[in-house]
C-alpha cells in the first residue's frame, strides 16, 4: 500500500485548496458572462486599489468579480480570504440573490492573486459590508445584460421580461424563457462595472438573511480542508529560522557546521535569513537546535511593568478628534468631579494556526500558499523582495487558520519565497507558537486618563479624555456631554521609534476594545458615585435613538433590573459601537472574594448591525467575539523583559476555555440600515462589561486589564 | 532507525523511521495525512490530538517508535466513506467551527471520550476539551454538538 491509501475519498471542492491553473481558468472563461472590475473604485475608500497592471481592458484580463459559464454556473472571484468569518458561505448569498439562481450553483475563488480582483485585504468586520455591495452591483449589472440579451433574441422590450431560478422569461409569453447558461452559450460577454445598479429593496430578498449551511464545513470536519501548512509540492522542504533572543538583539556571530553535517539537512543563508531544511518537521527543528549563535543583547529596558509610564512620557503630542464646548464652564457646572486612569497591557492575536507559507518557483514564476489576510500586498512584498516583475509572483489563500487581525502582516510568506528561492527547492515555513509570540504584532497597551464631572441633575457635564496607545478607533464619547475633548496621543501611525518594545497591530476591532473599556468602567463610576442604576444613567445621560433602543433591547433581554451599583449581585453594562454596528453587552460574574478569580455566569450581547445577510453566521461571530473578549479581559496580557518575551506558548498565555464558557445569548435586531460590521463589536464592550460587572459584586474597580485574580485581590484591599 | 508497524485508520501501515520522531510530523510530512494540526508542539493547545487504542493523545508529544503495534485513527478515518460520524455530523450541524483549525483536536478528542464511554455525558467531553484551545471562540456550538453527538452514541448510532 502507499501511505496515501489512508486518505479518505472526497469529493471535489471539500478541501477547498485545489489550485486552479489559470490555463484551465483561462479556458473556463473563454466564454460566457464576465463582470469586470473597473479601475474607478465603487466605494472611493481606497479599499480596492485599482486592477493590477491598468489591464482591465485586455481580453486576456481575470479581474473579474463574477463569471456565469455556459452551463449556468456563476462563479464569484473575491480577493477576500475565508479565515473563519464565513464570507465564502455569505458572499455566493448575495450574487445568489441578486441573480436568481439557486444557490448550489453559485462558486466562489477567494484571495487568489492571479484569478481575483485586486483587493487590500480582509479585515474583520469589512468583508460583506464593503464587498457585499461591490458583490451584488456586479451581479445586478450581469442580470441586466442577461435580460438585454433576451430581450434582442426575442425582438422584446427589457420591461416585458424578468429572471427566475436561473432563467430569464417572458412575463406573458410562457414559451419564451431560456437559462442564463443558453444565453451566454458560445459567446463571451464582457461587462465593467460604472456606477451603482439599482439594487433590490432589502425587503425582496429571499436567500440572504436566511440561515446557509457552510460551504467550508465538510472539510473542517474531516481534515480534508487545506491551510498553508498543508499544500505539499513535490520535494518541499520545511524550514527552521535562526531567531534572535529578544527584541533588538543583535546576531555576533554563528557555527552552522554541526547543522550542516546532521543528514538530510541543509542550511540555507539569505542576507539576514539563516534556515535550516529538512523535509521533516520535527528533523529540522533538531538541526535548528544544533546551531551556535550568540547575540548581543537587546539594550530595551521595558517591562510589562514600567511599559506604561513610558508610553506616557514618548508617546506624540497627538490630536484632539472631538472637542465641543468649554470644558472650563463644564468644570465649574459640576458639583462631583472625577479622574481616573485605565491601563491594559499588550494582547497577542495568537490564532491557532501560526503563520504558515510553502513557496515554489516553477518556470520562473514564484507560487507563495500562505495563511494571509492580505494576499495582494503580500504578493508585492515577495515581488519587492526576490526582485521579479508582480505577474512572476502568484499568491495563493487556502483556508486562514484564523487571522482577528495579526495576519495582516505576513513575514513568513516573504521568508518563505527566499529560502525557496535561495534553495531552489520549494520551502515550507510553519511558525513554531514561540514565533508566533516573538512576532506578533500586539494589540498595544494603552494608558487612558479621564476627568469628568456631573451636575445635581446627574447629567454629564464635561469629559476630558487622554488616550495614550490605542489610537481612535470608537474613542467617542457616545453620550450627551456639552463639554468635551478626546486627545489620541499614538496610535497605528507616527510612533516614535521604541515607543513600543515590540510590533503592534490591528486586533480584533484595532483599539476600540481599550477605549470602550476605559469610556465604559468612567461612566459606571460616575453613575455609582450618583448612586444611579447604570442604565438609567446611560439613558439619562444619553440622545442616541439608535443607541438607546438597543440599550432597552439588552435590559429586556437580559431582564436588567435597575439598582444603584455596587448591588452585589455581580450584573454589569457596557455599550459600543463600531464598524457602523451598535452593540450593548451585560453580564453577570461571580468573583471568589477569597481568591480573586472571575467566573462569567451569563453574557447577553445585542446587535443593530444593518441588514442581516446571514444570521446564523453574525451570531457565530458574536459567539466568538463575547468568548475571545474573555481573554483580553481576564487574562491575556504577554509579560517581558529587556526585548524578550516572557510568555512564549499556551502553557502561561492563557486563553478563554471551555469551562470559562457562561450562558451565551445573542440578539441581532431588525434593522432597515444597510450591512453593517458583524465580526468584531460584539467584542468592543467586553472588557468593560466585565469591569462594572466584577465591580458591581464586590464594590472595588480594576483599574487594569487583564483582570487577573491578583488585581481583583489588590482593588479589594484598597 | 526502525520499523514500525501500526494499524492507522484501519489499515496496516508500516514506516522505517527514527523511532524518536514525533507522530505528529510522520503523519503530516511522511504519510501526508494533514488533517492533525500543529499548534503548539507542547501539548498545551489539543490541536494534534489523535486516538491511539483508545487513549485522546497529543501526538506532538508521542514518538513514532511508541505506537508499534497499536491503532491510531487520525481526523481522516472517522468517516466511513462519504458518511459522517455523529460527531461530525453534529459539528457541521451546529456549525460548531469557524476558522476550523481546531475542530479535528476538538472531534478526536471527542470521539476519544464517547469510545472509552459512550454514555458519557456532554459535560464529561467538554471536561475533556477543556486543555483544547479555540481562538475563535467557537465553544457555544461546539458545546451543542457535543451534546447532539453524546445524545446519538447513547441512542445507539454507531
Ligand atoms: S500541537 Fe500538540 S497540543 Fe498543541
Ligand atoms: S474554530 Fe478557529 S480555532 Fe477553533
Amino acid at each position: 500500500m502507499t501511505p496515501f491509501d489512508n486518505n479518505i475519498e472526497v469529493p471535489d471542492g471539500w478541501g477547498f485548496a485545489q489550485t486552479i491553473d489559470r490555463r484551465d481558468f483561462l479556458k473556463l472563461t473563454s466564454t460566457g458572462l464576465l463582470v469586470m472590475f473597473v479601475v474607478e473604485p465603487l466605494l472611493g475608500r481606497g479599499l480596492f486599489g485599482p486592477a493590477q497592471g491598468g489591464r482591465s481592458s485586455a481580453p486576456t484580463d481575470l479581474n473579474a468579480f463574477l463569471h456565469i459559464g455556459a452551463d449556468g454556473r456563476v462563479t464569484c472571484l473575491v480577493g477576500k480570504v475565508e479565515m473563519g468569518q464565513g464570507a465564502m458561505t455569505s458572499l455566493p448569498q448575495l450574487a445568489a440573490e441578486e441573480l436568481d439562481v439557486p444557490l448550489s450553483m453559485v462558486d466562489i475563488v477567494m484571495g487568489d492573486t492571479d484569478l481575483c480582483p485586486f483587493d487590500g485585504g480582509t479585515f474583520g468586520s469589512l468583508s460583506i459590508r464593503q464587498f457585499g455591495p461591490v458583490l451584488r452591483s456586479a451581479a445586478a449589472e450581469a442580470k441586466a445584460v442577461l435580460l438585454e440579451m433576451a430581450a434582442e433574441r426575442w425582438q422584446v422590450p427589457v420591461t416585458d421580461l424578468r429572471v427566475e431560478s436561473g432563467g430569464v422569461l417572458h412575463k406573458t409569453d410562457r414559451t419564451k424563457r431560456l437559462t442564463y447558461g443558453q444565453l451566454t452559450e458560445g459567446k463571451r460577454i464582457e461587462r465593467r462595472l460604472a456606477g451603482r445598479p439599482s439594487l433590490d429593496a432589502v425587503t425582496a430578498f429571499t436567500i440572504v438573511g436566511k440561515a446557509a449551511s457552510r460551504r467550508d464545513a465538510i472539510g473542517k470536519v474531516t481534515g480534508a480542508a487545506k491551510y498553508a501548512g498543508d499544500i505539499a509540492p513535490a520535494g518541499a522542504l520545511h524550514a527552521r529560522i535562526v531567531r534572535p533572543p529578544a527584541h533588538g538583539a543583535t546576531l555576533a556571530a554563528i557555527d552552522t557546521s554541526a547543522a550542516e553535517k546532521a543528514p538530510g539537512v541543509r542550511v540555507v543563508r539569505d542576507g539576514d535569513l539563516v534556515a535550516v531544511l529538512h523535509a521533516h518537521r520535527d528533523e529540522a527543528d533538531a538541526a535548528l537546535s544544533l546551531i551556535k549563535a550568540t547575540w548581543t543583547p537587546s539594550r530595551s529596558t521595558l517591562t510589562d511593568t514600567n511599559i506604561f509610564d513610558h508610553l506616557v512620557s514618548v508617546a506624540p503630542a497627538g490630536d484632539t478628534p472631538f472637542r465641543g464646548g468649554d470644558l472650563a464652564a463644564g468644570e465649574m457646572r459640576a458639583t462631583t468631579t472625577f479622574s481616573e486612569t485605565y491601563r491594559k497591557g499588550y494582547v497577542a492575536h495568537a490564532p491557532m494556526e501560526t503563520h504558515s507559507a510553502i513557496a515554489a518557483m516553477e518556470n520562473g514564476k514564484m507560487t507563495v500558499w500562505a495563511g494571509t489576510q492580505t494576499p495582494f500586498p503580500l504578493k508585492a512584498q515577495v515581488a519587492a523582495a526576490l526582485k521579479l516583475s508582480a505577474d512572476k509572483v502568484r499568491v495563493i489563500t487556502p483556508y486562514v487558520g484564523g487571522g482577528f487581525g495579526g495576519k495582516s502582516a505576513s513575514q513568513q510568506g516573504v521568508e518563505a519565497a527566499r529560502l525557496a528561492m535561495a534553495a531552489g527547492v520549494p520551502v515550507r515555513v510553519v511558525w513554531s507558537r514561540e514565533e508566533e509570540f516573538f512576532f506578533d504584532t500586539f494589540d498595544p497597551a494603552a494608558v487612558h486618563t479621564i476627568r469628568s464631572g456631573i451636575d445635581a441633575a446627574k447629567k454629564i457635564v464635561f469629559w476630558d479624555l487622554t488616550v495614550v496607545g490605542a489610537g481612535s478607533r470608537g474613542v467617542e464619547h457616545i453620550y450627551d456631554v456639552p463639554n468635551h475633548r478626546t486627545r489620541v496621543r499614538g496610535g497605528w501611525n507616527g510612533n516614535p521609534a521604541g515607543m513600543h518594545p515590540f510590533g503592534i497591530g490591528p486586533w480584533r476591532a484595532p483599539g476600540a476594545n481599550a477605549n470602550a473599556w476605559a469610556r465604559e468602567s468612567h461612566i459606571d463610576v460616575m453613575a455609582a458615585k450618583a448612586s444611579m442604576d447604570p442604565v438609567e444613567f446611560r439613558l439619562h445621560n444619553l440622545a442616541d435613538a439608535r443607541m438607546r433602543r438597543v440599550l432597552q433591547a439588552a435590559s429586556k433581554a437580559f431582564g436588567w433590573t435597575p439598582k444603584a451599583g455596587p448591588s452585589g449581585r455581580g450584573v454589569g453594562v457596557a455599550c459600543g459601537i463600531d464598524a457602523g454596528t451598535y452593540c450593548v453587552n451585560m453580564a453577570q460574574v461571580n468573583v471568589n472574594k477569597t481568591t480573586g478569580h472571575i467566573q462569567v455566569v451569563r453574557i447577553v450581547s445585542v446587535q443593530d448591525m444593518g441588514l442581516v445577510v446571514n444570521p446564523e453566521g453574525a451570531k457565530q461571530q458574536m459567539e466568538g467575539c463575547l468568548q475571545m473578549g474573555l481573554g483580553y479581559s481576564l487574562s491575556e496580557e504577554m509579560h517581558f523583559t529587556n526585548g524578550a518575551l516572557i510568555d512564549t506558548n499556551f502553557d502561561t498565555y492563557e486563553l478563554p476555555r471551555f469551562s470559562w464558557l457562561p450562558k451565551i445569548e445573542t440578539v441581532l435586531l431588525d434593522s432597515d440600515l444597510p450591512a453593517q460590521g458583524g465580526g468584531e463589536p460584539a467584542i468592543v464592550p467586553m472588557g468593560a462589561v466585565l469591569a462594572n460587572a466584577v465591580f458591581d459584586a464586590i464594590g472595588a474597580r480594576v483599574h487594569q486589564l487583564p483582570m487577573t485574580p491578583a488585581r481583583v485581590l489588590a482593588a479589594m484591599r484598597g | 532507525m526502525r520499523t514500525v508497524s501500526f494499524t492507522l485508520n484501519g489499515k496496516p501501515t508500516r514506516i522505517t523511521t527514527d523511532e524518536k520522531r514525533l507522530l505528529l510530523w510522520v503523519l503530516r510530512d511522511d504519510l501526508g495525512l494533514t488533517g492533525t494540526k500543529f499548534g503548539c508542539g507542547q501539548t498545551a493547545c489539543g490541536s494534534c490530538t489523535v486516538v491511539i487504542n483508545k487513549d485522546a493523545v497529543r501526538a506532538c508529544a508521542t514518538q513514532i517508535g511508541d505506537v508499534d503495534g497499536k491503532t491510531v485513527v487520525t481526523i481522516e478515518g472517522l468517516a466511513q466513506g462519504a458518511r459522517l460520524h455523529p460527531l461530525q455530523d453534529a459539528f457541521v450541524k451546529h456549525a460548531a467551527f469557524q476558522c476550523g483549525f481546531c475542530t479535528p483536536g476538538m472531534i478526536m478528542g471527542a470521539y476519544a471520550r464517547l469510545l472509552q464511554n459512550p454514555r458519557a455525558t456532554a459535560a464529561d467531553v467538554l471536561h475533556d476539551l477543556d486543555d483544547h484551545l479555540c481562538r475563535c471562540g467557537a465553544h457555544v456550538r461546539i458545546a451543542e454538538a457535543v451534546t447532539t453527538a453524546a445524545a446519538a452514541m447513547r441512542g445507539g448510532v454507531r
